[in-house]
C-alpha cells in the first residue's frame, strides 16, 4: 500500500526521522568497553549500535595463514538476535555477515601499519546489537575506534557513512527505512589525505549523480572523524591524568 | 540538538553543512516512535523507529523574531489575519483538521486565496494514509504560492511533538485521538511563540468537522468551529459563493439520520470481501453502468469472459460507473440476458420527489418494469441460451471513482413557489453522462442554477437514499452558450486546461520568440554532436491551418541507385528536460486535447507553434531518422541523428496532392514528393500484405462561419488524399524503427506501444448478425483473415456498407495502449491493427507526452545524452505510461464529443437555414440500423458520423430478435420489417428537453415508415 508508506523527503525538505538531508544521526563513540579485549569500542549512528573488540597483535590461530612479514587481519561479524530490521535472525559465517566482514578487511588492511607486526595476527570481532540502517558505515567507524585503543598503529582514522540518493537529492548517513528504499553508496576515506578506501554499492545509481555524491561522503566523512577525534583526545587526557603525568607527556597529546 | 562541528564543504557543487545531529538528554522520550504493524501474511512485527525533535522548523509568520533565519521560512501569514466574519472579525488563522479535507475539499480549495491557513503536517500525513486523490489535491492547494497557506511540521517541532499517551485506566489513546491532539497542540503552541515577536497577533481557530474535538478544544480554551458555522458567518459575496459548499459534515449526518426504509443492503466488510475474492467467492471489477437502460449495468472481470450482469437498483447497490466493486455471482439458474428495452432515467423517474425517497407510485412501477423484465428474460432463457450471462449483484466497493460532474438541474424537482425562494432546498442535478445516476443536492441558489451547466460531486450515498448526495462545485454558464459547453465538456474528461504556470514558463528559453538556431560553431552546445541538414530538401505536409508541425520529411536518389528518405521530427526533447516543472506538467497532460474550435495543449504555445514546429523557412532542431532504400522499398540501413533543418514549404495535403499531380512541375521539391510518394504506396503494400487492418470510423470536418466567430455552418466527411497516407506510412515506418532501436538498447524500460488482438468472443455478435442479415462471413482467426474478410464484406448496392461493417468491427477490437517493455513479456509487444511485431510513437513530440520519452530515449541509444534515471525505472516509466493512456482516451472522447456538440449547432443551423421554425428544424438523411430493441432502433447517421436513437412508444409492433428485426405496421396495411443493416430515412432535429434543458438529437423514422406515430 503506497498510501501508507512513509515519505522519504517531505515538502519540508525533511526525512522521515525529521533530519534534513545533509544531517547525520546522533552518535556516541565509546572506548574501551569491553575489558578484556586489547582495544575494544562501542559506536551508536541513531539506533544503530556496534561493538568491536580487537584481538591482538597475538600469534596466528592458523600458522599456515601467517605472513612472515606482516600481521594478517580476521574479522568476524556477529548480529545479535535481539537486533531488529537486519531481515531475520543471522548466524555466524551468514553470507551476508561475511561479506561485510571482508569489506572491513579490505578497508583496513592498507591502513593498519601491518609491516610493524610480521607473523602475527589481528583478530577484530564485531559485534552488531542493534540495527537500524548502516551496519557496515557503524562497523568501520567502531573498528577504527578500537584500533587506536589497541594501540595499533594506524596510517590515519578510516571514517565511514552511507549516502542515499532521492531523485536527485543525496540523503546522508540512512535508516533502515531509507536504506531499503533508495539507491544508496557506501563510502570510507582517510579524513585527512582525503583518500577513499571503500566505496560500495548494491544498488543501481545513474552515473551523473556518483561523483556528487562520493565526495559528500568523503566530505561527511571529515566530520565523523573530528568527532571521533575530540573523544580520543578526550580519553587520552583522562587516561593521562589518572597516570599524573604532568606537561610534557599532555603537551604531545595536545599536539 | 546543538550543531555539533562543521566542515565547510569542498566540492564544487555548494550545499548546506554537514552536521551530526547531536540528541539532548532530554529529548530521549521524544526520539523513538514504536508501534506494531501487521505485514501482508498477517505476521505481527514489531517496528522501531527513530525520530528527532527540532527547533528550527518556522512557524511562517512575517514578523516572526525568531524564525527568519530558519531553513525554508517564509513570510506566509500576515499579521493582520481575516476579518471578514461576522463572529472573528477582529483577525483570525485557521488551523484545519484532517476531516475537514477529507469531506470538504471543494469548500478549503475555494475559500477565499487571503484567508490565512495552517495546516499541521498531522493533517497532511493522515489525509494522504486515508486518500491519495485528497492527498493530491491537498499538495496542490499547498503548492499555490498565491494562496496563504502554511504547512506547521507539528510532529517534527519539539514544542508541538506528541507521545503516545495512556490514560488512568491504561488504555491506549487511539491514533485518530493522538492525530487530534496533535492538531490541538499546534494551536497552543502559536500564541506562547508569536508572543516573544509581537504582542498583537490573530487569534487561531480550529476549523473541525468532529464534534467530540470542538468539545475538548473547547475545554482546553481554544476555538474551534465547524464548516457550517465557519462557512455562515462569512460576509457577504463570499458567504454566498461557499454556502453551497458545505458538505453535510459528519456531526450533521448522524444527527439527522432519516428512520427511511432500507434501499439497498449494507456492503459487507472489507476483511470479507478481500478474503472472499482471494479465495475465488467473489469477483472484483469495474462497474459500467449500460448507457441505454438506467437499471443495468455489467461488471468486467479479468479471468472471466463473460462480463456479469447486474439486473435493478438492488443488484448495483449504490455502485456509479467507474468504481472499482466486487460482486458475487448468483447460481447459474438464476443468470438472465440483458434486456432489450431502453429505459430513460429522466423519463422514467420523471416524478420522483427529491426530499423524499418514498414516492410510492415510482416503486411499484419500477417493480412492475423489474416484472415485466424477468418474464422477458425466461422466455429468451428458452430461446436464446448463449445470450444468457453470469448474473450477480454488488456486495462491495473497494475504490469510488467519483469526481466533479458536469449536471444540469432538474427543472421538475423545483415547485414553482422555489423558484424566486431563496432558501435552501432539494433538488436533483442529472449529469451530462446517461451513465450516471441522479445527484440529489442541497442548494440555496436553485432559481439562479437552473438554466447553467454546473459542477456537481458525489458525497455520499446512503443505504435509505435511492440517490446518492452530492454538493453544488461552481456554476460553468448558461446552458448552450460555448464557453459553458466547452468548459462542461473539458470538465467531464478531466481535460487539465488550466494555462501554464509561472514555474512552467520559467523553463522555457529566455530569448523567448527570438530564440533562433544559433551559428554553426564549436562552442555553441546546440551543435554538439548535431548533423548540418539545413540543405536538404525537406517539407512538411499537414492538415490546414496546422501550428504545430511535428514532422518533415525528405527524400533523394544516392549515387548508388538507392534511395535516401528521411523524416524529421521536431526535437521538443531539446527544450523539455526531463524532471522540471514543464515536464512533470507535460506528463500529466500526456496529449494535446483537439477540440472543434480549441486546442489545448500539452507544451505551451511559444515551444508548440513556434521554437519546437518545423515551421518553413527558418533553422529548426530535429530528430532524424534516416533510411536508405532500394527501388522496392526494403530498408537497406538506416540511422538516426540530432539535426538542424531548413524546411522548404509547408503544404497542406490538397496542396501537396495537386503540386505532385501536375506533370508540369520537374523541380527538386516535387519530385521529392513523387519519390517518397513511390515508396509509401510500396510500403503500404507490404503492410497490408502482412495483414494490416484498415479500420474505418467516420472522420469529420465541421466548416465554421469564419475564422472568429465560430458559429457552424455545415458538416462534411473528411477527404483522404493520397498525400495523407504518404505521410501516414513514413510515420509509421519511423516508429517501427525507433520501437526496434530503443527496445533493443533498453529492453527492460522502453516505451513502445501495442494493440492486443481482440478475443474472438468479441466478434460473436458481429458475425451472427452478418451470417443471418447478409450471409457473410467474418474470420477472425487472425489479422491478415479478418482483413481479408472484411474486403468481402461488400454490397453491391451499398456502397457504404463495407464502411459500415469495418466502423462496427473497430468496436470489437481493444484500443491501442503504451506500455513499458520490461513489464510485459516478449510474446504481447504486438500492434494487432498495424500487423508490426513492435510500434511506439516517436513522431508527435510536441502533441503526445510518450513521443518525448521515446525521444529521450532514442537520443541515449544514440549516446547524444545519457539517459536520465527516471527513464530506467521501470516503475516510473509505467506509472507515466499509465497516466498518458488514460489521458488519450479522455482526450480521444473529448473531441469525439466536441464534434458531436458542434454537428447538433450545425444540424440546427442548417434547420434554421431552410425556413423552418426554430427547434422543429430538421434535416432529412440516411441512415444504417446498427441494433434493434425490443422498443426501438439504434441507428447511424454515416454522412454525419452521428448515432441515434429511435424509441416506439405504442406497442404495435413484433420484435424478432432472433433475426435482429423489428416489424412495423404500415399506415396502408400489413407490415414492413426493419432489421440491422437495412437503410432506413431518419429526421434529424434538435430538441431541448424542458426538464433538464439538455439539448438532445431526436431522430425520427420517416422512410419506410413513419415512426412519429408509433
Amino acid at each position: 500500500m503506497s498510501s501508507s508508506r512513509l515519505e522519504i523527503l517531505n515538502d519540508g525538505g525533511l526525512r522521515h526521522d525529521a533530519r534534513r538531508p545533509y544531517e547525520l544521526r546522533s552518535t556516541s563513540f565509546e572506548l574501551s568497553t569491553h575489558p578484556s579485549a586489547e582495544g575494544s569500542s562501542t559506536v551508536t549512528q541513531g539506533l544503530t549500535t556496534v561493538q568491536v573488540s580487537i584481538f591482538g597483535p597475538r600469534e596466528p590461530r592458523q600458522r599456515s595463514n601467517a605472513s612472515h612479514d606482516r600481521a594478517i587481519l580476521s574479522v568476524e561479524v556477529g548480529v545479535v538476535p535481539w537486533a531488529q530490521g537486519a531481515g531475520g535472525k543471522r548466524v555466524r559465517g551468514d553470507k551476508r555477515l561475511q561479506e561485510i566482514g571482508a569489506s572491513i578487511r579490505q578497508t583496513f588492511e592498507p591502513v593498519i601499519m601491518t609491516h610493524l607486526y610480521p607473523r602475527s595476527e589481528i583478530a577484530i570481532d564485531v559485534q552488531v546489537l542493534s540495527a537500524d540502517g548502516g551496519i557496515l558505515p557503524t562497523s568501520i567507524n567502531a573498528v577504527t575506534l578500537a584500533l587506536i585503543s589497541a594501540g595499533i598503529s594506524l596510517l590515519d582514522y578510516v571514517t565511514s557513512i552511507s549516502i542515499g540518493l532521492h531523485l536527485t537529492q543525496p540523503l546522508l548517513d540512512l535508516s533502515q527505512p531509507e536504506e531499503s528504499d533508495l539507491p544508496n553508496m557506501v563510502v570510507a576515506s582517510l579524513p585527512t589525505s582525503g583518500k577513499i578506501t571503500l566505496a560500495q554499492m548494491e544498488t543501481r545509481l545513474h552515473v551523473d549523480r556518483f561523483e556528487e555524491m562520493l565526495n559528500l561522503g568523503v566530505e561527511a566523512c571529515k566530520v565523523l572523524k573530528n568527532e571521533m577525534e575530540l573523544v580520543v583526545k578526550d580519553k587520552t587526557r583522562k587516561i593521562v591524568d589518572r597516570m599524573e603525568i604532568k606537561s610534557g607527556a599532555a603537551m604531545i597529546v595536545d599536539e | 540538538m546543538a550543531t555539533a562541528i562543521a566542515v565547510q564543504p569542498s566540492s564544487s557543487k555548494p550545499h548546506p553543512q554537514i552536521t551530526i545531529l547531536k540528541r539532548s538528554r532530554a529529548d530521549i522520550p521524544l526520539s523513538q516512535n514504536k508501534f506494531l504493524k501487521k505485514t501482508a501474511r498477517g505476521k505481527v512485527q514489531n517496528i522501531l523507529r527513530e525520530r528527532y525533535v527540532r527547533d528550527d522548523i518556522p512557524c511562517g509568520f512575517e514578523g516572526c523574531n525568531l524564525c527568519h533565519d530558519f531553513p525554508g521560512f517564509r513570510p506566509v501569514l500576515p499579521a493582520s489575519g481575516y476579518r471578514d466574519h461576522t463572529k472573528y472579525g477582529n483577525g483570525h488563522w485557521l488551523v484545519i483538521d484532517t476531516n475537514i479535507v477529507l469531506h470538504q475539499i471543494d469548500l478549503l480549495t475555494a475559500l477565499p486565496i487571503e484567508l490565512p491557513l495552517i495546516i499541521p503536517s498531522t493533517t497532511i500525513r493522515e489525509t494522504r494514509h486515508r486518500s491519495l486523490p485528497l492527498y493530491n489535491r491537498l499538495q496542490q492547494l499547498i503548492q499555490d504560492e498565491e494562496r496563504c497557506i502554511w504547512v506547521w511540521w507539528n510532529e517534527e517541532r519539539r514544542e508541538t511533538a506528541t507521545l503516545p499517551k495512556e490514560s488512568e485506566q491504561g488504555e491506549k489513546e487511539t491514533i485518530n485521538d493522538r492525530n487530534d491532539r496533535a492538531i490541538r497542540q499546534t494551536l497552543h503552541f502559536y500564541p506562547t511563540h508569536l508572543n516573544q515577536s509581537t504582542s498583537k497577533f490573530p487569534r487561531l481557530i480550529l476549523l473541525t468537522d468532529d464534534r467530540r474535538n470542538r468539545e475538548i478544544a473547547d475545554g482546553e480554551g481554544l476555538i474551534a468551529v465547524s464548516a457550517r458555522d465557519y462557512v455562515d458567518g462569512l460576509t457577504g459575496e463570499v458567504r454566498e459563493r461557499l454556502v453551497d459548499l458545505v458538505v453535510g459534515g459528519v456531526d450533521e449526518v448522524s444527527t439527522g439520520e432519516k428512520k427511511g426504509k432500507r434501499i439497498y443492503q449494507d456492503y459487507l466488510p472489507q476483511d470479507t470481501l478481500l478474503a472472499g475474492v482471494k479465495t475465488g467467492r467473489y469477483h472484483q471489477g469495474h462497474f459500467n453502468a449500460n448507457q441505454y437502460n438506467y437499471l443495468e449495468g455489467t461488471v468486467n472481470i479479468p479471468g472471466l469472459t463473460k462480463p456479469v450482469l447486474l439486473v435493478g437498483r438492488e443488484a448495483m447497490n449504490r455502485s456509479v460507473n467507474g468504481d472499482v466493486v466486487i460482486v458475487e455471482i448468483f447460481p447459474e439458474s438464476q443468470w438472465k440476458a440483458p434486456g432489450t428495452e431502453v429505459v430513460d432515467q429522466d423519463v422514467a423517474l420523471r416524478d420522483d420527489d427529491a426530499d423524499d425517497d418514498e414516492s410510492p407510485g415510482l416503486a411499484e412501477k419500477e417493480r412492475e418494469k423489474a416484472k415485466g423484465e424477468k418474464m422477458d428474460v425466461d422466455e429468451a432463457t428458452k430461446k436464446k441460451p448463449k445470450d444468457i450471462l453470469p448474473t450477480g449483484r454488488v456486495i462491495g466497493i473497494v475504490k469510488r471513482n467519483w469526481r466533479a460532474y458536469v449536471c444540469h438541474l432538474d427543472r421538475s424537482s423545483l415547485s414553482d413557489a422555489a423558484l424566486t425562494s431563496l432558501s435552501q432546498q432539494t433538488v436533483f442535478a442529472t449529469p451530462l453522462s446517461t451513465s450516471l445516476p441522479r445527484i440529489r443536492l442541497r442548494t440555496r441558489q436553485a432559481p439562479q442554477l437552473l438554466d447553467q451547466k454546473i459542477l456537481v460531486t458525489i458525497d455520499s450515498w446512503s443505504v435509505n437514499s435511492r440517490y446518492p448526495d452530492g454538493h453544488f462545485v461552481r456554476a460553468l454558464g448558461k446552458v448552450e452558450s460555448k464557453e459553458a459547453e466547452q468548459e462542461s465538456l473539458l470538465l467531464e474528461y478531466e481535460v487539465p486546461y488550466r494555462p501554464f504556470g509561472r514555474a512552467i514558463l520559467n523553463c522555457l528559453p529566455v530569448e523567448g520568440d527570438k530564440w533562433v538556431v544559433p551559428a554553426k560553431k564549436a562552442e555553441n552546445l546546440e551543435w554538439r554532436d548535431r548533423e548540418d541538414l539545413r540543405d536538404l530538401i525537406v517539407c512538411s505536409i499537414d492538415p490546414p491551418g496546422c501550428q504545430d508541425i511535428d514532422d518533415a520529411l525528405h527524400a533523394r536518389r544516392l549515387p548508388n541507385g538507392n534511395i535516401e528518405a528521411g523524416v524529421h521530427i521536431a526535437d521538443v526533447s531539446h527544450f523539455v528536460h526531463p524532471d522540471n516543472p514543464m515536464d512533470h506538467e507535460a506528463a500529466s497532460r500526456g496529449t494535446t486535447v483537439y477540440l472543434v474550435d480549441k486546442r489545448i495543449d500539452m507544451l505551451p504555445a511559444l515551444l508548440g507553434t513556434n521554437l519546437c514546429s518545423l515551421r518553413p523557412f527558418v533553422e529548426r532542431l530535429a530528430f532524424s531518422v534516416i533510411w536508405e532504400m532500394n527501388e522496392k522499398a526494403e530498408i537497406v540501413k538506416v540511422r538516426f541523428v540530432k539535426s538542424v533543418i531548413a524546411s522548404k514549404e509547408a503544404f497542406t495535403y490538397e496542396a501537396a496532392q495537386l503540386r505532385k499531380d501536375d506533370k508540369s512541375l520537374k523541380d527538386p521539391l516535387t519530385e521529392s514528393i513523387r519519390l517518397l510518394n513511390t515508396l509509401a504506396v510500396q510500403l503500404k503494400e507490404g503492410r497490408m500484405k502482412a495483414g494490416a487492418l484498415s479500420l474505418s470510423s467516420p472522420e469529420l470536418k465541421i466548416h465554421l462561419n469564419s475564422s472568429e466567430s465560430t458559429e457552424p455552418i455545415d458538416v462534411e466527411q473528411k477527404q483522404q488524399r493520397e498525400t495523407n497516407s504518404l505521410v501516414e506510412e513514413f510515420m509509421l515506418l519511423a516508429n517501427i524503427s525507433v520501437a526496434a532501436k530503443i527496445q533493443e538498447t533498453f529492453p527492460a524500460t522502453a516505451v513502445l506501444r501495442r494493440h492486443c488482438p481482440p478475443p474472438k468472443t468479441n466478434f460473436e455478435a458481429l458475425q451472427d448478425i452478418l451470417q443471418k442479415r447478409k450471409n457473410m462471413t467474418l474470420d477472425v482467426s487472425s489479422s491478415k483473415a479478418l482483413a481479408e474478410s472484411l474486403d468481402a464484406c461488400v454490397d453491391p448496392n451499398e456502397p457504404e456498407f463495407n464502411t459500415l461493417v469495418r466502423i462496427m468491427a473497430t468496436r470489437c477490437m481493444l484500443s491501442a495502449e503504451y506500455f513499458c517493455s520490461g513489464s510485459v513479456s516478449r510474446e504481447t509487444y504486438g500492434h494487432y491493427g498495424l500487423a508490426s511485431p513492435i510500434y511506439t510513437h516517436f513522431t508527435s513530440p510536441i502533441r503526445r507526452y510518450a513521443d518525448v520519452l521515446a525521444h529521450r530515449q532514442l537520443a541515449a541509444a544514440i549516446n547524444y545524452t545519457p539517459l536520465h534515471p527516471s527513464l530506467q525505472s521501470k516503475s516510473h516509466v509505467e506509472k507515466t505510461l499509465s497516466v498518458v493512456n488514460k489521458r488519450h482516451r479522455l482526450a480521444q472522447m473529448a473531441s469525439r464529443a466536441s464534434i458531436e456538440f458542434y454537428v447538433g449547432l450545425a444540424l440546427k443551423a442548417r434547420g434554421d437555414k431552410t425556413g423552418l421554425k426554430a427547434g422543429v428544424g430538421a434535416s432529412r438523411e440516411e441512415a444504417f440500423v446498427i441494433r434493434t430493441f425490443k422498443n426501438g432502433l439504434a441507428v447511424f447517421v454515416s454522412k454525419l458520423g452521428l448515432e441515434g436513437l429511435i424509441t416506439f412508444k405504442k406497442d404495435t409492433h413484433t420484435f424478432d430478435s432472433e433475426n435482429y428485426t423489428i416489424n412495423v405496421p404500415k399506415p396502408s396495411g400489413g407490415e414492413v420489417g426493419i432489421s440491422v443493416f437495412d437503410k432506413i430515412t431518419v429526421d434529424i432535429s434538435i430538441e431541448k428537453d424542458p426538464n433538464t434543458q439538455r439539448g438532445k438529437v431526436k431522430m425520427v423514422m420517416v422512410g419506410p415508415v413513419n415512426s412519429e406515430n408509433l
